[in-house]
């Protein structure tokens, strides 16, 4: 499989090429457009896993929702002197030095550890339905009542953010 | 040469894509940029979620990454709420900058 092998070093790439563009670009919008580059290669990840529905919700959700408002922000709020200012707070070197050991540390141990997923597996069952109808199984009959309380969250998130962004009268 | 993609593979992208994100949050003073770099951070979660849930031959792990993209959503929607109000008062946007509680 490898073909596999390409996509997935591939689709990698492009989500940490994007990643590293977007926490180090000056200007919010160049950001907002690595954002974009490495939300798709995620979701050229989850296309991979054969996971079909949450590619879909992926490209829509976060490429087509969350980063219309982002950018909507970034239009409302005028970042054309915040450009010009220092990028990065003075403890900079610390935040990275920190970060870089801890992921050192996490990644040597999941190499490390790579061999206790070598269990037996159950096999792959060919079942008729596909992977929307699976997911929206499991999430309508085991996940009843979170995603009830997920509605109650988003409901709560709206008027949130209504009220935050209302000018005072 | 092209070893098979084992559930390794994806940790470990999700690790470092956890520490970009970090490294964005802590060091970055726009706090609109640091709010992409938390959507950052909960992608590699979902990456880590997918990947078990393949290799497991579940869709709980699918299940759990859809309530995990809900609340980034919600998160994101408050958060840029907050963000508007706090531009509207202080004029500024920088994280050092607001400092209103510090000694």
């Amino acid at each position: 499989m490898w073909i596999d092998t390409l996509f997935f070093y591939l689709f990698a790439l492009i989500t940490l090429a994007g990643a590293v563009l977007t926490v180090t670009r000056r200007n919010a919008v160049h950001s907002a457009v690595s954002l974009i580059l490495a939300l798709i290669g995620v979701a050229g990840l989850f296309l991979l896993q054969k996971a079909e529905f949450l590619f879909a919700v992926q490209i829509v959700l976060y490429v087509g929702g969350i980063m219309v408002l982002f950018l909507f922000v970034i239009m409302l709020v005028n970042l054309d002197q915040a450009a010009r200012l220092r990028q990065f707070n003075r403890q900079w070197w610390l935040a990275l030095a920190c970060v870089l050991a801890v992921a050192a540390e996490v990644i040597y141990v999941l190499r490390r550890g790579a061999a206790a997923f070598r269990y037996a597996l159950p096999e792959e069952r060919a079942t008729a339905a596909g992977n929307v109808e699976r997911v929206a199984d499991v999430l309508f009959k085991e996940y009843l009542l979170p995603f009830e309380l997920a509605s109650v969250l988003l409901l709560a998130a709206i008027v949130g953010a209504v009220i935050m962004a209302r000018k005072r009268t | 040469m092209l070893h098979p993609i084992t559930p390794t593979h994806y940790l470990v992208l999700g690790a470092a894509l956890l520490a970009i994100g970090t490294i964005g949050v802590l060091a970055r003073r726009n706090i609109v940029i640091i709010l992409m770099a938390i959507e950052l951070i909960l992608n590699a979660v979902n990456i880590n979620l997918i990947a078990f849930s393949h290799h497991l031959r579940q869709v709980h792990g699918q299940v759990f990454a859809i309530f995990v993209i809900t609340v980034a959503v919600a998160e994101a929607a408050v958060g840029l709420g907050i963000l508007i109000a706090l531009f509207r008062n202080r004029q500024t946007v920088e994280a050092d900058e607001i400092d209103l509680l510090k000694w």
